[in-house]
């Protein structure tokens, strides 16, 4: 016997697969990685009654066993296969009561495949309010298999979910649904014996979906190309025939089973609300005014809290110097470590905010309304309209947002949309926007109520969008592609989110934010401290020499002399050698050495700006002083013009340098792992450093 | 009649499909032969469409809404 029961969870998209993911499991559940495929595997794990262990699997979810998508496909191949680490003891199939007859076409092709199932009939509440009347007990006897009627949301019904995993079978006893062998006889004949099957559907499947299964080897897949041709089998006409037999088999159940009463209640609202957030004119301006509001919250209600963190730092600082023994290490952990995790952390709430409006449009139903607005436009630039969510997503960070475009069916599209989601403005970017306002905009408001920090940067954001969608124009241009693109796709209810939930995406965005972005920024500012504060040679002992000349002692103060001291003493360290030296080519931008040494170190990640800043600039600054980054950058003095470095020229110049140039390793790496060819991150960093560097040329020389 | 032609709000009862590749597409997602469809609205610049089908609403271009013929 084994010790754990293995239990896949199965269905439709919104159906509320997670919710009972997460009702049966809690908080005990972790991300891993189905072998070889890009998928993330959500497994969770509980315990019935009777002390039997649970391992469930989370599965994409999809509306049939053939795959329209990337992800979908680990859903036949997880089943399917006999050998494969997360193949199933018991499948769970989440069925929308609402919605039963499209969701019972996937239960018919799982039923096929013979493993034992239990049906979970999700969202009974909404059922019972729309009146309709479903014999539970009927659906049950017509597929032998357990129908258990829960309400996932409300957590109704968990309990007797588990019951009835308790009371399973283990042998598969459904009623067949349809005739299988009948569809391709002599074909579904030769696969099995050829892959040694025992289940003629799976052989069924596997004809169709040969091309792209993992486990199977190069011969097998020769050999079953061979069959077909041999038996002259057309897969989509088979697959046509399959389906409409399908549905011949569900109406047949459903008649006797479910009576209809009226029009969904929830369906009426839904439609009422589109009326104006599809509007011709109205979604337009509530899809604006939304995008507006989430961006004037972010910065109004972040204020405080990042007020708070930045003292919090400036006073940890204060402390170091005054308890810690002075010396390299002490300055090495506050001037380098302390400084560059500040300059962070303090962007904790506003990337919070961001991920929990994100969440809340996602869950609302609202985003796929948004798709629905823009397919037409987008198609125009070679998108399509579910490209608005990875570019939507791209406002909080490229990578999940380039993973979530294999939704896209069209492979041209979707190119596309990869190459273009890391020009919309994401999380990272902010700090350094926030940063270079605060330093050159002033706080006020124009109007009443608009505050023109907010307002530059929405400007920021809307020209990161359009920037996008030019590209992308272009792009429609050049890349070749024969396959038409499609746009079939549901649209859900209008649901009112779910505050805990809201809560999780807000907790996880952070947690990995600081880990991830705390990690690359501890290790950028010990090296970075390391580079400017020991130099090449003797070059520090002559500058202490000088400094130390009796003529100097006397025309200075002894702090100017600090002060003058440290900063050539930047001037003339590795790092200061290194900024130096591409000096001349950023000139012409307005930047400054001390501003090339923080676009080389943010090549690895954007967050590392204000970091470096810290970095430099406290190295350089009076060590006697406590200031925020803020108010070292405000201060900042070209050493041979003796004018402000950042001026509204230079700081918007910059800003459209990490408007347009790919610094993220890991977007390059997750576009590197979604197109499987080196060519596309190579092109697309490319194209974005071109596009910065003019970009912040014609900015800097207009302002300047 | 197409799919494609109807006004909003107006109904049509599904007859056949005049692509192959769509009609596997179109059939997973609830729309097969005899299922009643309502066009529910169009979207801001005149595609795509979303239709009201076996119980749920499904967005399609209006592309692909031509490939079903109405009765
Ligand atoms: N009214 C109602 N809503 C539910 C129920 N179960 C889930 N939902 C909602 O359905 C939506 C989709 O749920 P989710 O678990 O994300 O579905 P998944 O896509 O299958 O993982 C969410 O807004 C849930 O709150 C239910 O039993 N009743
Ligand atoms: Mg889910």
């Amino acid at each position: 016997m084994k010790d754990r029961l293995r239990i896949a969870l199965v269905g439709n998209p919104n159906t509320g697969k997670s919710t009972i993911f997460n009702a049966l499991t809690g908080l005990n559940q972790k991300v891993g990685n189905f072998p070889g495929v890009t998928v993330d595997k959500k497994i969770g794990f509980s315990k019935l009654a009777d002390s039997t262990n649970l391992e469930i699997v989370d599965l994409p979810g999809t509306y049939s066993l053939y795959p329209k998508s990337a992800d979908e496909t680990i859903v036949f191949e997880v089943l399917s296969d006999k050998n494969n680490p997360s193949y199933p003891d018991l499948v769970l199939i989440v069925a929308d009561a609402t919605n039963l007859k499209r969701n019972l076409l996937l239960y018919t092709q799982i039923a096929d495949l013979g493993l034992p199932i239990i049906i979970a009939l999700n969202m009974m509440d909404l059922a019972l309010k729309s009146n309709m009347n479903i014999d539970v007990d009927g659906l049950a006897e017509r597929l032998n298999v357990p129908v258990v009627p829960i309400a996932a949301r409300k957590t109704q019904g968990i309990e007797e979910l588990k019951k009835a995993i308790q009371y399973r079978s283990s042998q598969p006893f459904q009623t067949s649904t349809i005739d299988v062998e009948l569809i391709a006889p002599d074909l579904i004949k030769s696969i099995s014996t050829e892959l040694n099957l025992d289940n003629p559907y799976v052989a069924l499947q596997i004809a169709h979906q040969y091309q792209n299964i993992s486990y199977l080897t190069k011969t097998q897949i020769s050999q079953i190309e061979a069959f077909e041709k041999q038996y002259d089998f057309h897969s989509q006409k088979s697959q046509a025939a399959e389906t409409i037999a399908r549905y011949n088999f569900i109406n047949d159940v459903l008649l006797d089973t479910v009576k209809y009463n009226s029009v969904a209640l929830e369906e009426n609202i839904s439609n009422k609300i589109d009326h104006y957030l599809t509007h011709k004119i109205w979604g337009f301006v509530i899809f604006i005014a939304i995008l507006f509001a989430i961006f004037q919250s972010i910065f109004a209600w972040s204020e405080y809290p990042m007020y708070l963190i930045e003292t919090v730092f400036v006073w940890l600082a204060q402390i170091g110097h005054q308890y810690l023994p002075e010396g390299a290490l002490t300055n090495l952990l506050i001037d380098g470590v302390l400084a560059g995790l500040s300059g962070v952390m303090v962007f904790i709430p506003q990337i919070a905010l961001l991920f929990a409006f994100i969440s809340v449009l996602e869950d609302t139903g609202y985003m796929s309304r948004v798709t629905f607005m823009m397919d037409r436009l987008m198609r125009k630039v070679g998108l399509n309209g579910k490209s608005v969510v990875p570019m939507i997503g791209g406002l909080a960070c490229a990578v999940p947002s380039i993973m979530s475009t294999r939704t896209i069916e069209n492979w041209k599209e979707r190119i596309i949309t990869i190459m273009v989601t890391p020009l919309v403005s994401c999380s990272a970017r902010l700090p350094i926007y926030t940063l270079l306002i605060s330093l050159v905009v002033p706080k006020r408001y124009v109007l009443g109520i608009i505050n023109l920090q907010g307002l530059a940067l929405m400007s920021l954001y809307v020209m990161s969008i359009v920037a996008a969608i030019l590209v992308a124009w272009v792009m429609k241009g050049i890349i070749k592609s024969k396959a038409k693109g499609y746009f079939i796709m549901e649209l859900p209810v209008y649901r009112m989110p779910r505050w805990n939930n809201v809560g999780i995406t807000m907790f996880e965005s952070v947690k990995t934010f600081v880990t991830q972005a705390g990690k690359v920024i501890i290790a950028v500012s010990i090296v970075l401290w390391v580079l400017a504060s020991y130099g090449p040679s003797n070059r520090f002992e002559k500058i202490d020499a000088k400094y130390n000349s009796q003529s100097l002692q006397q025309r200075y103060s002894s702090t100017e002399i600090n002060r003058l001291k440290a900063s050539e003493k930047l001037e003339s360290s590795y790092a200061g050698v290194l900024g130096k030296s591409i000096e001349p080519g950023i000139k012409p931008l307005g930047f400054d050495w001390k501003i090339g040494i923080a676009l080389i170190t943010s090549f690895a990640a954007r967050e590392v700006f204000v970091g470096t800043m810290a970095t430099l600039y406290s190295v350089d600054g009076d060590a006697t002083k406590m200031e925020s980054v803020r108010e070292k950058m405000a201060g900042a003095k070209n050493t041979e013009t003796g004018l402000p470095v950042f001026t509204v020229a230079s700081a918007f110049s910059l800003m459209m340098f990490y408007a347009f140039a790919m610094q993220c390793m890991s977007t390059m790496a997750v576009v590197y792992r979604e197109t499987k060819n080196i060519k596309w991150p190579l092109i697309q960093f490319t194209y974005m450093l071109v596009l910065a560097y003019v970009a912040s040329f014609v900015v800097y020389q207009l302002l300047k | 009649m197409k799919l494609s032609q109807l006004k909003i709000g107006a109904i049509g009862i599904i007859k056949e499909f005049t692509d192959l590749e769509m009609s596997v597409k179109l059939m997973e997602m609830g729309c097969l032969p005899g299922e009643t469809i309502k066009v529910e609205r169009i979207a801001p610049f005149g595609d795509p469409i979303a239709i009201s089908v076996s119980g749920y609403q499904l967005s399609l271009r209006k592309r692909e809404a031509s490939t079903i013929e109405l009765i």
